[in-house]
């Protein structure tokens, strides 16, 4: 049973100030992501939980006990780097073997563990091998056992993937899901990756600018996201933002913008109220139009002219302008469509996300 | 537009485009053109190495050859160059038989070993010690790397007055805590170890640097690693960071060494070899043996011997470094 309890925490480099206030629980046993864009705080918080940065303010439990005094090693946590800082002088074994011999385990059981490790990973024939004789891939997987011989209680991850290609990060992200049903550990993971974080994640923690932008399951976060940026953050591609009018009192629930007119489903009419006849930012994603046949008339359609078209086999990407703004469309259909045309396309109004412009929060 | 002109003509016979007639033999003038160009491409490189090359040839390939055809002759200082006499290995040989140049060599050694382990263990030692960011540091390394860029024959200075018996201030230092005077570099036994002092003092510095300059380079998520892997700061230094600065304080260790053995201004200032011949090192004895006694013949041949030791020290700098290069190859492939 292990828990992770940040309080108020607070970093700051000089002058600047990198986290403010930062609250956040990790259950035990739990998959936690943190994710965001770069600069967001993510590494530092995940820093600050290892040891390896100061906390400026505020505490941090682990199993109830304050650690922010506690050194690394003190802490019971293991590690995988962004660049995975293997030991360069050391073969793979030794690297593996490091923190065990530290800690004065006997031989036996320094082989039994590291074996062990090696098979799960796949890399026992490179165990007399030193890192510059590896791949990335390779070094990632020495990086990743070199944390699992520890047996500590809480994994943590720092954008572990981010140095592979695409195709052997995918690979690796399959991996590591796989090995997360293995091993039952508290585990966090950094990432700017929201698909990483979607696919990996028991819980997802978004975090912009030192705060944290809503935590919760990848569903959660997908279908009921707290704000703008969490709309625009999760979800690929991302977010269609309109700017538009909220019909005022007197006519049906609806938004009106600059080309186009969408309505509202009506149970949306009490928490909208206040917000009648104001404006307001409305938010579709790209998967939630649905192209209506030319000629057919159909109850929130809008005409889009298509600007650029990414047809990918399965489906085509548009891009398009309606009014002003640009506009991303996920079209189903498998027959491309060419830069020129136009289609019509439908959204549901249960699909439409509605925000405040000034809070940027969900309504 | 000239330059569109040109490009057109650089074009042209660069082969036909797609759907053009088959090429045309091209004149032979061109080939032989092409070659001359080629060849004065592959020997750009070494065109530009000549003036460097006849610097060396001039300052340092020779004075070496006039020293290996001098250590033949029987030759004094003084008189006419064709007086000199071809006397095959007399010179070498009389050296072997000389205790005077065993001493000498033996001071030479101890000397050249013993600073050279001293100025790396503390060069070394000090750089993990100010690794740290501390308020001042930069004030700190400047005041550290001082000794070395002061002109031996300064330092040579200094440290003979703070030797002195009557007036040095390490005397009146030692009087003051009731130790009494020492007899700094006047004792046969004191000597060389003082010699020793002042050169450790000036050349620590440029371990030093080196061994911050190879600090400041590591990779610090390794480090990093090894704090959360459990080791403390000792085992730190030890498993990873020593380790990993091991090559540059191997190079810097070997070029301190050749150094060491050619030393000559700081100890000519001190002590001039003495007392006895306690702090006599082969490059003091050279010295006296081709300006004080004149023998230049044999100069050359103890120079001759001296430079064997410090080229076999060089080359083993020079292997060190392309083992590390081709480590370094295999590494980025």
């Amino acid at each position: 049973m292990v828990e992770i309890v940040l309080e108020n925490v607070a970093k700051r480099f000089g002058p600047i100030s990198v986290i403010e206030g930062l609250n956040l629980t990790m259950r035990d046993n739990e998959f936690t992501v943190l994710v965001g864009p770069s600069g967001c705080g993510k590494s530092t918080t995940l820093r600050m939980i290892a040891g390896l940065e100061d906390v400026s303010d505020g505490e941090i439990y682990i199993n109830g006990k304050p650690v922010s005094h506690l050194e690394p090693k003190e802490r019971d946590i293991a590690m995988v780097f962004q660049d995975y800082a293997l030991y360069p002088h050391m073969n793979v074994a030794r690297n593996m073997s490091f923190a065990l011999r530290l800690a004065h385990y006997d031989r036996a059981e320094i082989a039994r563990r590291i074996e062990q490790v090696a098979d799960m990973l796949g890399i026992r024939e490179l165990l007399g091998r030193k890192p510059r004789e590896l791949s990335g891939g390779q070094r990632q997987r020495v990086a990743m056992g070199r944390a699992l011989v520890r047996d500590a209680s809480t994994f943590l991850f720092d954008e572990p993937l981010s140095n592979l290609d695409a195709k052997l990060r995918t690979q690796m992200r399959a991996e590591l899901a796989l090995m997360r049903q293995r091993i039952r550990k508290n585990m966090i993971y950094v990432t700017h990756d929201q698909i990483e974080a979607m696919t990996l994640g028991d819980r997802i923690i978004v975090m912009s600018k030192g705060k944290i932008m809503q935590a919760g399951t990848p569903e959660e976060l997908f279908k009921r996201p707290a704000n703008k940026f969490v709309a625009g953050f999760i979800g690929s591609p991302s977010m269609n933002f309109f700017d538009a009018e909220l019909a005022s009192n007197d006519g049906p629930l609806a938004v009106v913008g600059d080309g186009f007119s969408l309505g509202l489903p009506l149970d949306a009419a009490g928490r909208l109220k206040a917000h009648r006849g104001r404006p307001i930012t409305i938010g579709i994603r790209p998967t939630a139009f649905q192209v209506v046949a030319d000629g057919q008339s159909a109850e929130n359609a809008i005409r889009a002219p298509v600007v650029v078209s990414e047809y990918i086999g399965s489906n085509s990407i548009v891009m398009s302008e309606i009014g002003h703004t640009q506009v991303t469309i996920d079209i189903g259909s498998d027959a491309p469509i060419a830069v020129g045309e136009s289609v019509q396309v439908r959204v549901a109004p249960e699909a439409i996300y509605l925000f405040d412009p000034a809070t940027e929060r969900v309504l | 537009m000239p330059t569109t002109a040109d490009q057109t003509t650089l074009h042209v016979p660069q082969g036909p485009a797609l759907g053009d007639a088959p090429s045309r033999p091209r004149p032979h003038t061109g080939r032989r053109a092409r070659r001359g160009k080629r060849l004065l491409n592959r020997s750009t490189p070494y065109l530009f190495l000549l003036p460097a090359l006849a610097f060396m040839g001039v300052g340092l390939l020779y004075p070496v050859c006039r020293s290996v055809w001098l250590s033949f002759q029987d030759w004094k200082l003084g008189m006419a160059p064709e007086s000199a006499v071809f006397s095959g290995w007399e010179n070498y040989l009389s050296l072997l038989r000389d205790p005077n140049v065993y001493t000498s060599t033996g001071v030479t050694l101890t000397f050249a070993f013993t600073v050279v382990v001293l100025e790396v263990l503390l060069g070394v030692a000090l750089a993990l010690l100010l690794e740290r960011p501390i308020r001042g540091m930069s004030l700190f390394r400047t005041v550290f790397i001082l000794p070395m860029m002061v002109a031996p024959v300064v330092v040579g200075l200094i440290w003979r007055f703070m030797y002195s018996e009557q007036f040095g201030i390490l005397n009146k230092i030692a009087k003051a805590v009731g130790i009494g005077g020492v007899p700094w570099l006047s004792s046969q036994e004191m000597a060389l170890t003082s010699v020793i002092i002042a050169d450790v003092w000036q050349w620590t510095p440029f371990i030093f640097i080196l061994a911050m300059a190879a600090l400041q380079s590591l990779p610090a998520s390794a480090i990093e690693a090894a704090r959360v892997d459990g080791a403390n700061t000792w085992q730190t230094i030890w498993h990873v960071k020593l380790p990993l600065m091991m090559p540059v304080i191997i190079i810097a260790t070997l070029l301190r060494l050749i150094d060491a053995f050619k030393v000559l201004e700081v100890i000519y200032i001190m002590t001039d070899g003495g007392p006895g011949l306690s702090t006599e090192i082969l490059s003091l004895h050279i010295y006296k043996t081709a300006f004080v006694s004149q023998q230049l013949g044999r100069a050359s041949a103890l120079s001759n011997l001296l430079l064997l030791i410090v080229l076999a020290l060089s080359v083993a700098l020079f292997v060190f470094s392309k083992a590390r290069e081709r480590q370094a190859r295999k590494v980025a492939m």
